[in-house]
């Protein structure tokens, strides 16, 4: 395994009287596509949130590249070049689609080459650059949204559910957009409950439960294991 | 570079009804305009009456448009919105009342700078005012709204008395500049030429304020903000900066608009911009929350009513507001142009 870009160590977050991450560790390493799984309300999404710091660790480490995240605030943490994908897409509905590509190049201007390679990836948004986010369908609000981390070369992206609830047509379009993403040497750590996407793209894969990971592996160990699955998961990947 | 497959995109058409709706909101001042034409029956009561209101509308919008930031861009219900009118209005006539001569002058362009000079005092004050509430008083309370609300009042009680003790505990009457007194003559109508600057005044700050939010990245900062502000640090923008420089700019504002309603009513009280509270809330509600074009048409409205109602229902004058509130909230029930969605 590769050296890592992020840790997280022993990681406690709670929300409100919950306590959802336990004693979380996790290690992504630099380059390649780590998938975060498990069951509904295991603490995936949180664990996103907590590395961007929109809820707050209340105790543990999570460094990237050696540099502690938790005294940072979240804008901080998105400087230091992490791309986030919130599973509800964050779009901001009442501006364009350029505007909202405009906001993800926090250093003025998009560079155009990557502009260029976006359109190619997602035709729509060079369709629908004028219009209001707010009247794209679901599909192309994803494409935005994984567009705008794309709008800037990111050391590490956290996406959140890209695939859910689309369309087969869109989904290939999303997977082909991580898998240029993937070959370009990013750094990826998705929560994806597409099997077929996540066998597609994983490299290695962390299964959490009760809010920290019990079982680390390559991808492929776990989806050629349906009783692995089975028995981290609750059920065969291969039937969701 | 990509492998994706093509696929044409579409974008979902808007039905005739839905675009009817979005339009609505726009369509109001100049209907009710229209209304009240045919209502009234005088031509020049009419013009009298419909630059009153918008004059009147103006100068709420004045007041109500930092606070329809405020609430969508930082979620602070800010009662103490109200101080920064009474100290704006207490602060610019002051600075009038300093500048005597000039506003005793028959000067149109002194008497201008003069109520420029107040303005920008106002607004600077009101300004560095607004820094120290939300660094002291809103900062601690961020996400608590009951909180919120209690120590806001606190803090416009403990403004207000301040005023008392600085401006003594009297109302302070004043009369506006020599070139603005009186009234000219159009169409038959007498068009006060105060209120003919507080339109041009309001229209001025709106555009301004248009102009900044619509063509500036600060402005796409704000306008990202009031819908998600999570989203938008997640981007890499210190959101608490925006929130300071917002409150800063809608202290600002709401002593701008104490300037002016202050040399609209003739008379400042420690007490006005609570008084004033009321409408702005009014204004910011049905304009719907974080909408500065929601908060324009809205007080253009209030003022408009207003007018309207006085003049052909005087007994419905108290309740007009109240009742172009239930109408519009019973259309709309988040306000005509809500940017931040009911959580």
């Amino acid at each position: 395994m590769s050296d890592p870009i992020l840790t997280l160590q022993g990681v406690h977050t709670d929300i409100a009287q919950y306590h959802i991450l336990e004693n979380l560790d996790l290690i992504v390493p630099r380059g390649g596509v780590t998938m975060l799984l498990g069951r509904n309300g295991v603490g995936k999404t949180t664990t996103l949130r907590t590395i961007m710091g929109l809820w707050k660790a209340k105790a543990g480490e999570i460094t990237m590249d050696g540099r502690n995240l938790v005294p940072m605030a979240t804008a901080e943490r998105a400087r230091l070049g992490i791309g986030y994908v919130p599973e509800d897409m964050g779009i901001f509905t009442d501006l364009t689609v350029a505007e909202n590509m405009s906001l993800a190049a926090a250093s003025g201007t998009l560079d155009p080459q990557r502009l260029n390679w976006i359109f190619a990836t997602f035709p729509a948004l060079s369709t629908f650059w004028s219009s209001e986010a707010g009247n794209l369908s679901g599909g192309q609000k994803q494409m935005l949204a994984i567009a705008r981390a794309m709008a800037e070369e990111r050391q590490l992206y956290l996406i959140d559910e890209p695939t859910k609830g689309l369309a087969p047509a869109i989904v290939s379009t999303m997977a082909s957009a991580l898998r240029d993403l993937k070959r370009q040497g990013a750094s990826i750590l998705l929560v994806e409950q597409n099997f077929a996407v996540a066998k597609a793209l994983g490299d290695t894969a962390a299964v959490m439960d009760d809010g920290h990971v019990i079982w680390t592996g390559e991808m492929a160990e776990l989806a050629n294991d349906a009783h692995l699955q089975e028995r981290l998961m609750g059920l065969s990947m291969e039937t969701l | 570079m990509s492998d994706a497959p093509d696929h044409s995109p579409t974008l979902a058409a808007l039905s005739i009804s839905d675009r009817l709706g979005q339009a609505m909101p726009y369509i109001l001042v100049p209907l009710l305009v229209v209304l009240g034409f045919f209502a009234i029956g005088s031509s020049s009561s009419w013009l009298t009456l419909t630059v009153s209101g918008l004059a009147m509308g103006m100068m709420i919008f004045l007041m109500a448009s930092g606070l329809t930031l405020v609430f969508g861009l930082m979620d602070i219900i800010n009662f103490g919105h109200g101080a920064f009118i009474s100290v704006g209005a207490f602060v610019g006539i002051s600075v009038l009342f300093a500048l005597g001569d000039w506003t005793a002058a028959t000067s149109l362009s002194l008497n201008l700078i003069a109520v420029l000079l107040a303005i920008v005092a106002a607004m600077v004050v009101t300004g560095i005012l607004g820094w120290g509430f939300e660094r002291v008083i809103v900062r601690p309370v961020y996400g608590q709204h009951l909180h919120q609300i209690l120590v806001t009042v606190g803090g416009l009680i403990v403004i207000e008395q301040m005023i008392h003790v600085i401006w003594g505990p009297h109302e302070i009457f004043l009369t506006r500049p020599e070139t603005l007194k009186g009234a000219i003559t159009y169409w038959g109508a007498a068009l006060e030429k105060y209120r003919l600057l507080a339109v041009v005044l309001g229209l001025i700050v709106f555009v301004a304020m248009r102009l900044v939010l619509r063509r500036t990245k600060i402005g796409l900062i704000v306008r990202a903000g009031v819908q998600n502000g999570e989203m938008v640090q997640a981007l890499g923008y210190r959101l608490k900066l925006v929130f300071v420089g917002v409150f800063i700019a809608g202290s600002a504002l709401a002593g701008l608009g104490g300037v002016m309603w202050g040399l609209y009513q003739e008379v400042i009280t420690a007490g006005m911009g609570e008084e004033m509270m009321i409408l702005v809330f009014i204004v910011v509600i049905i304009g719907g929350l974080g909408s500065v074009e929601g908060a324009f048409i809205g007080a253009l409205l209030v003022g408009l009513t207003q007018n309207y109602i006085a003049f052909l229902a005087p007994k419905l004058a108290l309740i007009s507001n109240i009742g172009l509130m239930a109408v519009i909230l019973m259309w709309r029930p988040q306000g005509m142009m809500p940017v931040v969605k009911a959580k």
